[in-house]
């Protein structure tokens, strides 16, 4: 397996996130390298979706900004998408569609298109032998989530993947499935943040742990 | 890029194979309320071929109107619209290739069907080509156009009728222009100037429109 060429760095500088009256968190920095684990902690409703939305670029913080190798993501937009897969809390899989087809199209989106072959094998490798051309109504929530966490097989050379909650719904074979993915990517010299109230087994580089205010 | 607009068609199309009643329900809902009106209005001929044109484009306005909630709705209720908005290819673009696959869906069959909706009007047999034709152009208009008020009302409650509010007023021109080619080719004046009009409507809707659906999506999905 390759190593992603060049090295990359996210920086959160200043952020403060106010939704309605509410003020999430403020003069938040931090600078994730390649090869870093970003792990941010806390209570429901600290803020670490809101965080990792504004990480990734979907929501825009109140105040302070989000760089990609030294330049603003919302001036980057495509050309920081490209390099990032963002796995929400919501599991982007149409229900009328197949496993397969599912994740058909969210590697063509990502633009990295993938040979219905490799979308097999990933498939196989979340566990989810047998299950590939089931429409994704018929499958289990916890096998939901794998197929969505099956991207992150097809992922190799996305040098940044941004996980909302990836462990949630799944048991605990499939944990170590996507922690060893996580591994690998990290030995790639890729970046990973993520959110998790399970105790990892990898270690993080970066910790944060948001409050409730 | 290309390749990513085609799969977001074919995705929508298969969606909407599978998922078939949607895409009928819109087809019966223009035939039925085409119908109602040679029901209501009486067997008058010379009436019935006056307002045919006026009739059938309202109610394909009506039925595309029945359609837009749809467009984005699921999408965002289920995160692929978030895969979307963190694409490779420029929001507009998989905007663009959604709104195409929904005129597909939901426009093309009622153009295909206005003809035979038309007869039911006495409508003079040698213009229903202009009639399906200025739906053919008009539809696309209206799915554009809704394209950015389904973007702006997304996930707002009760945004099924904000939505009608919002965009009902910006379909008045395609509606004149549109149920005008019809009338004006009845009344042998030649209806090219109107479908003209409309061709021209089309061009810049389909430039203008999916940018600005794509920053109203940006901001509702904050």
């Amino acid at each position: 397996m390759g190593k992603i060429a060049g090295s990359s760095s996210l920086e959160a500088v200043d952020l403060h996130c106010v939704r309605g009256e509410r003020k999430l968190f403020g003069a938040l920095s931090f600078t994730l390298r390649s090869g870093e684990l970003l792990r941010i902690g806390g209570a429901n409703g600290s803020g670490k979706t809101s965080l990792l939305r504004i990480a990734c670029g979907l929501l825009e913080p109140t105040r302070g900004e989000v760089r990609w190798d030294g330049k603003d993501i919302r001036r980057l937009q495509e050309e920081f998408w490209r390099q990032l897969v963002y796995i929400g809390h919501a599991n982007a899989i149409k229900d009328d569609l197949t496993a397969t087809e599912n994740l058909h199209v969210a590697c063509t989106l990502a633009g990295v298109p993938r040979q219905p072959a490799q979308i097999r094998e990933a498939l196989r490798r979340l566990g989810l032998a047998g299950c590939e051309d089931l429409p994704a109504r018929m499958l289990s929530q916890g096998q939901r989530r794998r197929t969505t966490l099956a991207r992150l097989a097809l992922s190799e050379p996305m040098p940044l993947w941004i996980l909302d909650e990836p462990f949630a719904a799944l048991d605990s074979e499939a944990v170590e499935h996507v922690q060893n993915l996580i591994a690998e990517h990290l030995s790639r010299g890729a970046a990973v943040i993520l959110t998790t109230h399970l105790e990892a087994r990898i270690a993080a580089t970066l910790r944060i742990d948001l409050e409730r205010t | 890029m290309l390749a990513a607009l085609r799969c977001v068609i074919r995705r929508d199309l298969l969606l909407a194979a599978r998922r078939s009643s949607d895409v009928l329900t819109v087809l019966l809902f223009f035939v039925i309320v085409v119908s109602l009106f040679p029901l209501g209005v009486g067997p008058d001929a010379g009436l019935l071929r006056t307002i045919a044109p006026g009739v059938i484009w309202v109610a394909a306005l009506l039925a595309s109107m029945l359609a837009l909630q749809r467009m984005f709705a699921s999408d965002h209720t289920d995160g692929t619209l978030e895969q979307m908005l963190l694409g490779a290819t420029p929001l507009g673009m998989t905007v663009a290739a959604k709104v195409f696959a929904h005129w597909v869906i939901s426009g093309l069959p009622l153009v295909l069907i206005s003809p035979v909706l038309a007869l039911q009007f006495d409508f003079p047999q040698e213009f229903l080509g202009v009639l399906a034709l200025s739906l053919a152009l008009g539809t696309p208009v209206l799915s554009l156009i809704g394209a950015i008020g389904a973007a702006l009302t997304l996930g707002l409650r009760g945004g099924g009728a904000l939505l009608s509010l919002l965009v009902l007023p910006l379909y008045v021109p395609v509606l004149i222009i549109g149920a005008g080619a019809a009338e004006a080719a009845v009344s042998g004046l030649g209806g090219h100037a109107q479908l003209l009009l409309l061709g021209a409507l089309l061009v810049f809707a389909v430039a203008f429109a999916p940018w600005a659906a794509a920053v109203a999506l940006r901001i509702s999905t904050e």
